[in-house]
């Protein structure tokens, strides 16, 4: 279940549940991820058609950017005379 | 174990120190002390993993058999607002089952399987829930007591070290404090605002309801051998002893504002100690509902098997339909 929780946010997991098939999934995900206004729209997805990295892979994934510094503006010392950049 | 899982096997004996750890062990023992989440995918103890689908769905169960003592008001309560207002929070009980049960599915259970040592009597549920509710000053003790003692055992379960678990948890927590305010909320309106006879019924319910609450939080300290395990795994974060002083310390103000008393004459708050002194708990009262033997075991267990079986045909008549549409729909995609 991923429910958007306001307007212009990104949809985001919640949970799971069992239904038999999406438009109860749908209703279900009501009842029981929004019974106090916490959504605008829901998602459901099978769970079997989720593709999940493993945390096996973690390393050769996302090493690579712990090298990368430059890649954030905290990287580049700015001269105090320097302002709004 | 505590609370709504009062007793959980941890399948170990005795804690292992770390020269006797294999290195995955050793490693997955370090990310639990840094305090990093442990997710579904990730390398885990096999008693680890045991221990908290134990755990997790005896908590669960406990919030679906939890929906019965309950239950048993919402067509009596007393206005049309009690009444909605107690058929949200059994809805939510449902609710939290349902989180619980998803969040053990994680961990390479069904909940089907998981229902079935329920039915079956296999799994227990916490001890409270096999006590009957007579009156409805029943319905604002549970409120204010019992989900006030689940409260003060969740909320740190909301830092466990299993990632699904704790999102559930935190999920439980917030829904929680609308549960012990509307309880106590009845408690003031038969305390403060009601006639005498209504504030003996609150008294009344009190004295049923606080040894059992006070049960909840689990045996004593010196008799829970599985804590030190489930501590250092953190999946417990405080003991029985400290949550039932802690649960105390807070009820009893919250008890004299409502001009009613604790059935309990040896409670005395100790200046030195800074908490209150408390008489002796029947555990052998715990233990024998525990075994099965408390007023309503056999009903809750008749009532969760007829529902279960009562709701056959429309589980059956639910995949049926959903057969038949995926039919028409493949049906009309060859047509096409
Ligand atoms: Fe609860
Ligand atoms: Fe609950
Ligand atoms: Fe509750």
């Amino acid at each position: 279940m991923f429910i958007r929780s306001q307007h212009g946010l990104a949809h985001k997991h919640v949970g799971s549940l069992h239904a038999p098939d999406a438009e109860m999934a749908i209703n279900n995900a009501r009842d029981v991820y929004t019974r106090r206004n916490e959504g605008v729209s829901i998602w459901v997805v099978k769970a079997s058609d989720i593709v999940a990295s493993s945390p096996g892979d973690k390393a050769p994934l996302f090493e690579p950017a712990n090298s990368k510094v430059y890649r954030h503006p905290t990287f580049f010392p700015m001269p105090k005379e320097v302002k709004n950049m | 174990m505590s609370m709504y899982a009062q007793l959980v096997e941890t399948g170990v004996n005795q804690l292992q120190s770390r020269a006797e750890m294999s290195a995955e062990e050793r490693a997955f023992q370090e990310r639990v002390d840094a305090g990093i989440k442990i997710e579904p995918k990730d390398w885990m103890p096999e008693d680890y993993r045991k221990t908290l689908i134990r755990q997790i769905s005896q908590h669960a169960h406990s919030e679906i058999v939890g929906q019965l003592p309950e239950g048993n008001w919402i067509t009596r309560a007393p206005t049309l607002k009690r009444k909605t207002i107690l058929l949200s929070k059994v809805q939510d009980e449902a609710g939290h089952g349902l989180y619980l049960y998803g969040a053990a599915e994680t961990l390479g259970v069904t909940r089907d399987q998981l229902y079935a040592d329920l039915l079956s009597g296999k799994v227990k549920y916490s001890s409270i829930f096999n006590y009957p509710t007579l009156t409805w000053a029943d319905i604002g003790a549970i409120g204010w007591l019992v989900d006030g003692a689940a409260i003060m055992n969740q909320i740190p379960l909301c830092r466990c070290s299993y990632g699904p678990y704790s999102r559930a948890m935190i999920r439980i927590c917030k829904e929680e404090a609308f549960h012990m305010r509307q309880g106590y909320d009845i408690m003031i309106a038969l305390c403060r605002d009601g006639t005498p006879e209504q504030k003996a019924l609150a008294q009344d319910a009190l004295n049923r309801w606080w040894w059992p609450s006070l049960m909840m939080f689990g045996p004593p300290d010196a008799e829970s051998v599985h804590s030190a395990q489930s501590a250092q795994w953190k999946i417990k974060l405080f003991s029985n002893d400290e949550l039932r002083q802690k649960f105390i310390d807070q009820t009893i103000p919250q008890a004299e504002y409502l001009g009613i008393r604790v059935p309990d004459p040896e409670l005395k708050w100790n200046e030195e100690s800074g908490h209150y002194d408390f008489g002796k708990i029947d555990w052998d009262e715990f233990w024998n509902v525990v075994k099965g033997n408390g007023p309503c075991n056999r009903e809750r267990l008749r009532a969760r098997v007829q529902a279960w079986e009562d709701g056959a045909w429309f589980r059956e008549a639910l995949v049926a339909h959903a057969e038949k549409q995926s039919q028409r729909e493949a049906e009309a995609t060859k047509a096409a």
